[in-house]
């Protein structure tokens, strides 16, 4: 080991023990400072997490790749917590049945206005071809937009990236621009969070109100369905 | 916990597996997550399904933990963006303004209309 200083860094460096530990403590701070602002939106944990782990990378020149093998454990996490949004839907069932036809009314609007708005937008901006359709999906949480994506011969990494950065943008959002609406019903906040903004919307609307991360969680999960559907047939309409 | 971990993982599976099967389009855990909730709702029904995971708020507490921790697990895919750096370096202005736009739009949309069919069933009630 003495002979060469760099050994024990390039062995680590390898494992996926070290990026699972990084993941995990910059989170674990970022969440801190988070809770210290008292949940103040512009300490959102995900996007400090983010650029401080990316800095990190590129400054040790760790690829991608090797990052993943480490933090795929928590990534994996993502499909049995969706599954989890089943006990506090079960828990509010009765609120959730009883405002059924608002749900679903928005639902469509939601999901409509969500597709049709970043892919004009996106036209608008001129941005490439390929960058429109991956952004199109951007408002499902990540696995399934790359599933869309992917089925448009887009690029599915680029779409995680679009859905990550909107998850936080609205996340950061939505409490400032729901204040200024004047909007006090919980249930509508939190479902204009989950449709907006998937999981980062949901995880920011359980900090704010237990009604509004319930509702969050169904909208971010109808709105998976119902954009699934959706893509494929604004892309065909509106992309050149 | 183990078990309940286990339920709900089962759950996933069994989303997965019939999503596959069947070629829907939809994602493998939202099929599981109505399995769950199907499970939980059926519990209530029949006494006999209260065991195991099913019974004193076993996978309540389970999911509740995975939960607690949502936004923790979107940090992976958004370091991502190390990959993406040239493409945000030529159009990276426009990609941030496109999303931003959109998302407040869709907040705005779906929020207003939420408000709006809810009044409007609360008038109709009021009759």
């Amino acid at each position: 080991m003495k002979d060469n200083p760099f050994s024990l860094w390039v062995y680590l460096s390898q494992s996926p023990l070290l990026w699972l530990t990084v993941t995990l403590m910059v989170y674990a701070t970022t969440d801190a400072v988070s809770l210290a602002t008292r949940r103040h939106p512009l300490a959102n944990p995900v996007l400090h997490a983010m650029w401080i782990i990316g800095a990190f990378l590129l400054a040790t020149g760790t690829s991608y790749t090797t990052y993943f093998a480490g933090a795929q454990f928590v990534h994996f996490l993502l499909g049995p917590a969706t599954v989890a949004l089943a006990v506090p839907l079960y828990e509010n069932r009765k609120r959730v049945v009883s405002s059924i036809v608002p749900m679903l009314v928005a639902l469509v609007a939601g999901s409509v206005t969500a597709v049709v708005s970043v892919v004009l937008l996106a036209e608008f901006a001129g941005l490439p071809r390929d960058v429109v359709l991956s952004l199109a999906p951007k408002s499902v949480t990540a696995g399934v937009a790359m599933g869309i994506a992917e089925s448009l011969h887009a690029d599915p990494s680029l779409a995680a990236v679009a859905v990550i950065l909107t998850g936080i943008m609205g996340a950061i959002i939505v409490s400032p621009l729901m204040n200024r609406t004047g909007v006090t019903d919980f249930r509508a906040r939190g479902f204009a969070a989950g449709l907006a903004a998937h999981g980062i919307g949901t995880a920011r609307a359980f900090q704010v109100d237990e009604i509004a991360g319930v509702f969050s969680g169904i909208a971010m999960s109808l709105n998976a369905l119902v954009t699934s559907f959706l893509v494929p047939m604004v892309v065909t309409l509106l992309v050149r | 916990m183990l078990a309940s971990l286990s339920l709900i993982l089962l759950c996933q599976l069994i989303g997965e597996a019939v999503v596959r099967g069947l070629a829907l389009p939809l994602p493998g855990p939202v099929l599981g997550l109505v399995l769950l909730l199907v499970l939980l709702l059926a519990r209530d029904r029949f006494a006999r399904l209260a065991r195991g995971p099913l019974r004193n708020d076993g996978v309540e507490t389970a999911s509740k933990g995975l939960l607690a921790h949502l936004s923790l697990l979107f940090v992976p895919a958004g370091v991502g963006v190390v990959q993406k750096l040239d493409l945000l370096a030529s159009h990276g202005i426009a990609i941030v303004l496109v999303l931003a736009l959109s998302v407040v739009l869709t907040l705005l949309a779906t929020v207003l209309t939420f408000r709006l069919i809810s009044r409007l069933l609360k008038q109709q009630d009021a009759r």
